[in-house]
């Protein structure tokens, strides 16, 4: 798929925020601090009530119709032409570069390809859309940070995360070897080839654990939930967190304490 | 257990990629060599394209390619008229048995019976030495790496480094155990003693098969691209040559050469040029000194012009066969070539496959993939590979509707649980308010949540669902 150059919009005063159903389910944290970050930064955020799941796992199991169908019922949540922010770089590709063609000759191209256009993996657009400042105040801290395949590979924003953590002053940042190999999730992969994805999380967690940190952040639900269960499975000394979280907790003033 | 013992060179079953896989995985010197050798050639390749605008060109080289196919029929026409005139013998197979049977004929008629081989992963989809093998015909492979593994009655791990799944104390044992050389580990003395065995070899063979890179249509040029010098003995010193082909290997002229070339060799080996490259452009003229009497040409379909007419799949024939995208995968990395029980293995593999054994033998490949995209993003010809394993997954599951019997093997993985499951799934996902309430009792009941989940937790913890869902939340704070 040739990659259309990313033009970024003007910051909005409104967004609507697509929260990803592993967000709603496992980490409706990371939910929260994407949206009182984009609040803070005088964004009012429009949250979709009847949003459900992007219809990604299907759509890579080789169900389309399924995924069609899923998706289908997202198209008509956002109509207003405000941009739709995405707390994951996975299902922000999903929507971004796959609705086209999932929705490819039937009557809802238009409107898939026009969503799709306004799609922004939430990082991406803190950084380049709204220019945030981050005013660390939290204690010095050794993190190593882990950007999903998609973040990096869909949405181009690898280097964005670095970004943001260069700006809080009591971080270290510190990256793993191998930095840009995938996790082992791959969705429905690792439960297909539980072996494989198995060597694969493991070698990810040794590296992370090779660096000295303590903590890791990442972009994305999925990884976060390989490496972390891997980790706590395996007793390795390192957790994780979503990136947004750590953001928010790092520079909200509570001292840490979630919302 | 050696990994490799049960990969012998014929009758490997596509369909057992789960134990061999495991297998590869529970075998650390698998996993050392496979993991050093990969990190090498991940490492070559970056410092080769270093001050390359390696986008732009990527840019080009998939434009030639893309250029090629699309006048292919054309191309190969030109081809044949162009080779012919040059004096080279234009043979075509529908597939790889008809294939072996012209190379067959060909000895025949030579009244040959030893044929020395160069590098071709043609010949392997053809599995042309066992073939030769029981025509009483001595086929003996030249390449060091395809002589190892030939040695060891194995099949390739890599279509550029068949024998990267060994070490150099692994090769030492085995020439040592074959040919008798001293317990060396000493790359020179070993590869100097190899080179010795097939000189004589070379000097006695009756006919030597190539492989090809690019088919030239303008000139009818076959260019070969090698490191040892076994791609120039065997294309000149035996009197007859025959090279084999798939079809899609044709360009229009040798300027689309030049850059594919570039792009092939910083790709693979992350040289910037090979040691040799040998361009092939007839038999031996009446005052010339060297070079066969004869060169044949078989042009090998073997569903090539199935996936030909499907624009999506189209994209596959693009490959120039680098193996950039075995390297840079994590999955190729961890469980290696044998693993996949296919000519080709790892990602290429994975969309190239299905189409010649069938996605009924071949159903695993496509979800071999966690879809990271490493493979897309090396791939010097742009193949968006990760999207072709979607497609194929999506050809393998499906019940005959979006794409009717396109891949050999369609919808042979459709299981109707499966399909059950994903149906239940999408309905309750198109439905936002029962979606609502199965996540907001999964969140009440999420002490009674299951602590297995299949493979998952073989490794991992269950993931553990949060108190209360985003929708919820956002709900309260709303009132
Ligand atoms: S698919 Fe691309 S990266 Fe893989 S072997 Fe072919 S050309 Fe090379």
């Amino acid at each position: 798929m040739v990659d259309p150059i990313k033009v970024y919009p003007a910051k909005p005063s409104k967004v609507y925020f697509y929260g990803t159903c592993l967000v709603d389910m496992f980490y409706p944290d990371a939910g929260m601090a994407g949206i009182q970050l984009l609040e803070r930064e005088g964004i009012e955020v429009i949250y979709p009530e009847d949003q459900t799941c992007c219809g990604q796992p299907a759509y890579t199991s080789g169900y389309h119709d399924e995924a069609r169908a899923v998706a289908k019922a997202q198209l008509g949540l956002f109509p207003e032409d405000w941009p739709i922010v995405v707390p994951s770089g996975s299902c922000g590709g999903m929507m971004r570069k796959h609705y086209p063609a999932l929705f490819k000759d039937t009557a809802d191209d238009v409107k898939a390809a026009e969503i799709a256009g306004r799609i922004w993996e939430l990082t991406d657009f803190l950084v380049n859309v709204c220019h945030i400042k981050l005013d660390d105040l939290g204690e010095p801290t050794t993190v190593a940070m882990h950007t999903s395949c998609s973040a990096r590979r869909e949405m181009g924003v690898a280097e964005v995360g670095p970004k943001l953590l260069g700006q809080l002053k009591n971080v270290n940042l510190v990256e793993q070897v191998r930095a840009e190999e995938c996790c082992g999730f791959g969705g429905t992969f690792a439960i297909r080839h539980p072996e494989i994805s198995g060597a694969m999380v493991s070698e990810k967690v040794d590296t992370l654990v090779d660096t000295g940190a303590k903590e890791f952040v990442t972009t994305d639900c999925g990884c976060l939930m390989n490496i972390d269960g891997y980790a706590e499975k395996n007793h390795k000394p390192v957790t994780g967190q979503h990136i947004l979280s750590f953001l928010w907790e790092r520079t909200n003033g509570d001292g840490g304490k979630r919302s | 257990m050696s990994e490799t013992a049960q990969h012998s060179a014929h009758h490997i079953d596509v369909k057992e990629f789960h134990p061999r896989a495991r297998a590869a995985i529970h075998n650390p010197q698998i996993r050392q060599n496979f993991r050093k050798a990969m990190d090498g050639l991940m490492t070559k390749r970056k410092s080769a394209f270093e001050g390359w605008d390696l986008e732009t060109l990527r840019d080009l080289g998939a434009n030639i390619r893309l250029r090629a196919l699309a006048n292919l029929p054309d191309l190969l026409e030109q081809l044949e008229q162009k080779l012919t005139e040059n004096g080279i013998t234009v043979h075509w197979a529908t597939d790889g048995d008809e294939a072996c049977e012209i190379v067959r004929d060909i000895c025949l008629a030579r009244n040959a019976k030893s044929v020395i081989k160069g590098k071709s992963m043609v010949s392997e989809e053809m599995e042309l030495n066992h073939y030769l093998e029981e025509q009483g015909i001595e086929a003996l492979e030249s390449d060091l790496g395809e002589y190892i593994v030939q040695l060891a009655d194995e099949t390739p791990s890599h279509i550029i480094m068949p024998a990267i799944h060994k070490n150099t104390e692994e090769i030492s044992q085995l020439l040592h155990d074959k040919t008798g050389t001293d317990l060396s580990h000493d790359v020179e003395y070993l590869t100097a003693n190899a080179r010795l065995q097939l000189r004589e070899k070379f000097m006695n063979a009756d006919v030597g098969v190539s492989g090809v890179n690019f088919a030239v249509a303008e000139t009818g040029t076959l260019c070969l691209v090698e490191n040892e010098g076994n791609g120039r003995m065997t294309t000149t010193v035996p009197p007859c040559h025959i090279a084999v082909t798939g079809i899609e290997k044709v360009v229009p002229n040798l300027e689309d050469v030049t850059a594919l070339l570039a792009l092939l060799t910083r790709s693979a080996t992350g040289q910037h040029i090979t040691t040799y490259f040998n361009m092939i452009s007839g038999p031996r003229k009446a005052d010339e000194l060297d070079g066969p009497e004869e060169v044949h040409v078989v042009l090998v379909d073997n569903g090539r012009s199935t996936i030909y007419q499907d624009d999506e799949l189209l994209d596959t024939l693009r490959c120039i066969r680098c193996g950039a995208c075995m390297n840079h995968c994590p999955v190729y990395t961890r469980v290696g070539g044998h693993a996949y029980g296919t000519t080709y293995p790892g990602p290429i593999g994975a969309i190239l496959m299905p189409h010649m054994v069938g996605l009924d033998e071949g159903r695993h490949l496509p979800t071999a993939s966690s879809l990271c995209g490493a493979c897309g993003e090396v791939c010097p010809v742009k193949i968006p590979i990760p999207d072709l394993l979607v497609r194929l997954r999506q050809e393998s599951v499906d019940g005959d509707t979006v794409h009717p019997a396109k891949v050999a093997g369609h919808g042979a993985k459709r299981s109707t649980v499966e399909a059950m499951i994903w149906k239940g799934w999408s309905w309750m996902h198109a439905r936002p308010g029962i979606y609502r309430l199965g996540t907001a009792l999964g969140a009440r009941f999420r002490k009674l949540q299951p602590g297995k989940i299949g493979g998952w937790t073989q490794y991992r913890t269950a993931p553990k669902l949060a108190a209360k869902t985003l929708h919820e939340r956002m709900k309260e704070r709303s009132q």
